[in-house]
């Protein structure tokens, strides 16, 4: 366990305890360790409902017609709605294109698409009455891939698009095309010595986070509703949830319940609508708690993908050229499907310098089920497919793969394929470098503990498939790079409201944002920032809700970044209005009041000098400052629609992961023996917290890599594996030791020279496992999740 | 039907349970206690772990009539548990801790930082167990809706396992997932707990 721990070379930040770089402690630890913590799915009102959702069993169909008649007259149900019951005619919502039916109408475009919802007085109840619901289908053909997608006769998924994607894209089974172009690939390839190719496939991947779709809608004596809600974006809800229902916004009061997990899957809307329209229907408190099953089919899925890469290098390794074509199957919704675009082509060459480069990613639109936002989206199907690329080229030029790595990484510096350059430190080379140096776990641990091998540390455990016989070890490295924050010209910000008063002889900070805490730690920063910004101790936390400002989406990297930032310009706007007030209650008592630069400390006023020129307590007396703010990095630009040039990132991340893995050779088993990462975090606002991201990251990528993966049937679009009986994720004998180095090389755009840290170790995670495994087979391993058959031949 | 129990030590009944209603649901829907998670209602995450007249089962799994007459602890009865564990000696083993196997030099200085009584927002001031305290000590909560399960399976592998290595911990946790903090926190609660456990014997 040696290698595991605290980074040494983190830096302590402020002067006033709590403040930010320590590692304080979570403020709702206590009571999600005593189980009082309440979880979306732990709400409860009295006299309230359950609701039901029932969902299509085919993929692709015309709804023929429904009867409703035996469902309603069950006992103990209260209401059956389907489109016809809408009360408005806002019937669709969608992140970006409003393109997902609230219920279906008329057709289904997908297995597990919500077509009618119940509500009754029991769970049970409410299912057994959604079974008696009759739909009668009309079976279509299904679009599954890019042939059936764009084949001379196929169907439109949606027809009559009117999204601005519409206009650029070959086909309406598109939803979105971004090329990167730069350089001259064509003259770029001459000058190679050799050329690598390589077809690449990502598999689906669930966030299965543990916490499912729940909610409770409250309806209000104003006809309002309120809705409390696990989710990512409080105000991108809202603006979706209030116009289905046809009420102002002000009327749909939305408060953060607690949140079970995210990880992007619930960036898009699942009961949150159905739950309101059953409370206003029937004047009752609704709750909906989905199961396992149904949360399969209730959120997006990270996009699988089929990538082809042609990259060429000179013979002292230097890379020449690359040409990409990405397809990313987007399922039957938009959902952030655009965006994945966008990142998967701006950032499909990698953290490389390479001056000419000429890639293609589209999204399609098909039958499969929905794919949208999962941590390092687009990014992290790149690059496995990058880093494959890498290793291949190594080999063929008889390079060390990680050397080979080291003289093409970009730096501070670098132009990317899109023109721009990276601002801010780019250590890539460093990263590498770091973790190489990184001590190797020993050879044939299971040896180590005495004489028996312990099979609970070999391939297949305690299934005691073998006792070292056939196992060989393999060592691999990935590096990546993602954007941080929302890109491409959208408008990223974040909004804090901070008040600062004397509560029980105490100076008191209370920060409201809607900010979600999904379990990342952002409520334990804001304290830290508040704590360092305005030297108080106590800082009380408000629950978010849509009574601020919106605080944006906790993903893409960004809520330390962008709601941090909001809290920090809050407080120092506070601090002024403090430090006004202190001189005008104190000014003529001391000069220093107004020539000094001064600070609040540890509950004082004092001057950068260190000497204390007041109490808060005395300055603040009965009076409370009180500031909300919207807060904005700087801006980005929209990527050109045919070269992909444009300043489209605001942040880049980077993240290297060594793999050792040990393989049963003739049974296909794989132990992740060790997966370490390097990662510059700019500066580690909370240390703690910082290396439970990179440590979950992590693992979310060694699933990706030997395990998860959602099976459709490439026949019917049908979801074959719907629990966590056929989709595993990684359990903690899966798990192997995550040893973590942290790097802080300060970005000056950012605040505190902060950088976003939750996705970028997913990215190498999942490369890095797959060249170990080449490294112990000598297979060549163009898909990820590996299976045993691919490891045996018996595929 | 009726179904009287006994959870965190108190008698408790429960009426009009529908036949397929599980223990889960019972102690989560009407008896208030919805420490107990419901990840997956399967028996595959085991996030809704309980001890069953002291073993450890996935309370999903158990059907509420099934457990007419005898004793569940959950997550919210786990420090009181461990509490009355060591005050009555611990386990046969006698290698269980003492209520100062709570209160080793770094727990103690854990508890100094929530030292403010028991505040209703934040908990904080709450007593807990020492697996309770360990895990937030080493930040093995995120999300936390793995952790009540959690808190069970590794409290009740400690006292019959006190000085457990790692391969012993990640066998014994092998049946709960958690989706958040790759588990290595998870593994520096459990071995600090452990630790602390160890050095007030």
């Amino acid at each position: 366990m040696g290698t595991t721990g605290l980074p040494t070379n983190i830096t302590q930040g402020s002067r006033t305890k709590g403040g930010i770089g320590e590692s304080t402690l979570r403020p709702d630890g206590t009571l999600k360790v005593t189980g009082e913590f309440a979880y979306s799915s732990d709400m409860w009102h009295e006299d309230m409902l359950w609701g039901q959702i029932l969902r299509s069993t085919v993929a692709h169909a015309e709804i023929v017609s429904i009867d409703t008649g035996e469902a309603l007259a069950t006992p103990g149900v209260y209401a059956v709605m389907t489109y016809d019951d809408l009360p408005t005619d806002v019937r669709n919502y969608g992140l970006e294109i409003q393109d997902t039916p609230v219920l279906a109408h008329g057709k289904v475009r997908h297995h597990g698409e919500p077509v009618a919802i119940v509500a009754a007085d029991h769970p049970e109840t409410a299912r057994r009455a959604a079974a008696k619901i009759k739909v009668e289908y009309r079976e279509l053909p299904v679009i599954t891939d890019e042939a059936s997608a764009t084949a001379p006769d196929a169907i439109l998924v949606h027809d009559n698009r009117t999204d601005h994607h519409i206009g650029h894209v070959p086909h309406p089974n598109i939803v979105h095309r971004q090329p990167i172009i730069r350089g001259d690939v064509a003259k770029a390839r001459e000058r190679a010595d050799v050329i690598v190719e390589g077809e690449y496939v990502f598999g689906m991947q669930d966030q299965a986070f543990l916490g499912p779709e729940s909610g409770l809608a409250v309806p209000a004596e104003d006809g309002g509703v309120d809705l409390y809600v696990a989710t990512q974006w409080l105000h991108s809800d809202l603006r979706q949830i209030a116009p289905v229902l046809g009420l102002p916004e002000d009327k749909v009061r939305m408060t953060l319940a607690g949140v079970g997990g995210a990880f992007g899957g619930r960036e898009d809307l699942s009961m949150q609508i159905h739950a309101c329209l059953l409370a206003l229907r029937t004047g009752k408190p609704v709750k909906i708690v989905y199961n396992r099953f149904e949360s399969f089919f209730g959120h997006v899925h990270r996009h699988p993908a089929k990538l082809h890469y042609e990259h060429g290098a000179t013979k002292d390794g230097r890379l020449t050229h690359l040409k990409a074509r990405i397809v990313l199957d987007g399922g039957a919704y938009a959902s952030a499907s655009p965006a994945v675009v966008g990142n998967a082509s701006s950032l499909g060459a990698g953290p490389y310098v390479i001056e000419d480069v000429d890639i293609e990613a589209v999204a399609l639109y098909t039958n499969n089920p929905p794919c949208g936002a999962m941590r390092g989206f687009g990014a992290v199907q790149a690059c496995f497919a990058y880093e494959a690329q890498m290793d291949k080229l190594a080999a063929r030029l008889g390079m060390d793969p990680v050397e080979f790595r080291r003289i093409n990484a970009m730096s501070q510096g670098t132009a990317l394929p899109t023109g721009q350059v990276v601002d801010s430190p780019a250590p890539v080379a460093e990263l590498l470098r770091r973790v190489k140096a990184m001590p190797m776990p020993p050879e044939q641990q299971w040896l180590a503990a005495g004489e028996a091998a312990d099979v609970r540390e070999l391939p297949g455990g305690l299934s005691n498939t073998t006792h070292g016989e056939g196992v060989v070890r393999g060592v691999g490295y990935a590096v990546g790079i993602k954007n941080v924050g929302f890109s491409e010209g959208f408008d990223d910000y974040s909004t804090a409201r901070v008040r600062m008063e004397v509560v029980g002889g105490e100076p008191v900070a209370t920060v409201h944002t809607a900010m979600a805490e999904v379990g990342q730690g952002g409520i334990t920063v804001h304290a830290q920032i508040a704590r360092t910004e305005l030297g108080v101790t106590q800082v009380t936390i408000n629950p978010a809700d849509t009574r601020v400002g919106s605080a944006g989406s906790t993903s893409a990297s960004r809520q330390t970044y962008v709601t941090g930032g909001a809290v920090k310009n809050a407080c120092e706007l506070v601090r002024e209005k403090v430090l006004e007030l202190g001189r005008r209650k104190f000014g003529t008592y001391h000069p220093a009041w107004a020539t000094a630069e001064l600070l609040l400390e540890s509950g004082k006023v004092v001057t950068d000098a260190g000497e204390v020129l007041a109490d808060l307590v005395d300055v603040l007396g009965d009076e409370a400052v009180e500031v909300e703010e919207e807060w904005r990095h700087r801006p980005t630009e929209p990527f050109d629609l045919r070269t992909g040039q444009g300043f489209g990132h605001v942040q880049y991340s980077f993240a290297a992961h060594r793999a050792v893995v040990e393989v049963d050779t003739e049974l296909g088993l794989v132990k992740v023996v060790e997966l370490a990462c390097a990662q510059d975090v700019g500066k580690a606002l909370n240390p703690l917290s910082v290396l439970g991201q990179i440590q979950g990251g992590t693992t979310q990528g060694l699933g990706i890599a030997v395990m998860e993966e959602i099976i459709v049937d490439p026949k019917t679009a049908k979801v074959r594996n719907p629990s966590f009986t056929d989709y595993l994720i990684p359990t903690i004998l899966d798990t192997p030791t995550i040893p973590v180095d942290v790097l802080e090389l300060a970005d000056e755009h950012a605040p505190y020279g902060l950088r976003g840290v939750g996705e970028a170790p997913t990215l190498s995670s999942t490369p890095a496992v797959l060249a170990a495994i080449r490294a112990a087979t000598g297979l060549e391993l163009n898909r990820t999740p590996v299976r045993p058959e691919h490891l045996t031949g018996t595929a | 039907m009726r179904v009287t129990f006994t959870v965190n030590g108190r008698p408790q009944e429960a009426d009009d349970v529908w036949e397929g209603e599980s223990l889960l649901y019972v102690l989560r829907e009407r008896l208030g206690l919805p420490g107990s998670k419901n990840a997956c209602e399967q028996g595959e995450c085991g996030s809704c772990t309980v001890r069953l007249d002291g073993v450890p089962v996935c309370a999903c799994l158990v059907a509420a009539g099934q457990v007419e007459g005898r004793e569940v602890v959950t997550v919210e009865g786990l420090a009181d548990y461990a509490k009355q564990r060591a005050e009555h000696g611990g386990c046969a083993s006698g290698a269980c801790g003492t209520a100062d196997a709570a209160a080793g030099t770094p727990l103690d200085e854990a508890r100094r930082r929530a030292a403010r009584g028991t505040d209703s927002h934040t908990g904080e001031g709450t007593e807990l167990s020492p697996i309770q305290q360990a895990f937030i000590d080493a930040g093995a909560v995120q999300c936390g809706f793995c952790t009540p399960g959690l808190l069970v399976a590794a409290d009740e592998m400690l006292e019959r396992h006190p000085n457990p290595t790692d391969a012993d911990i990640r066998e014994a946790l092998s049946g709960n997932l958690c989706r958040c903090t790759g588990y290595e926190k998870i593994m520096d609660a459990v071995r600090l707990a452990a630790a602390r456990q160890s050095e007030g014997v």
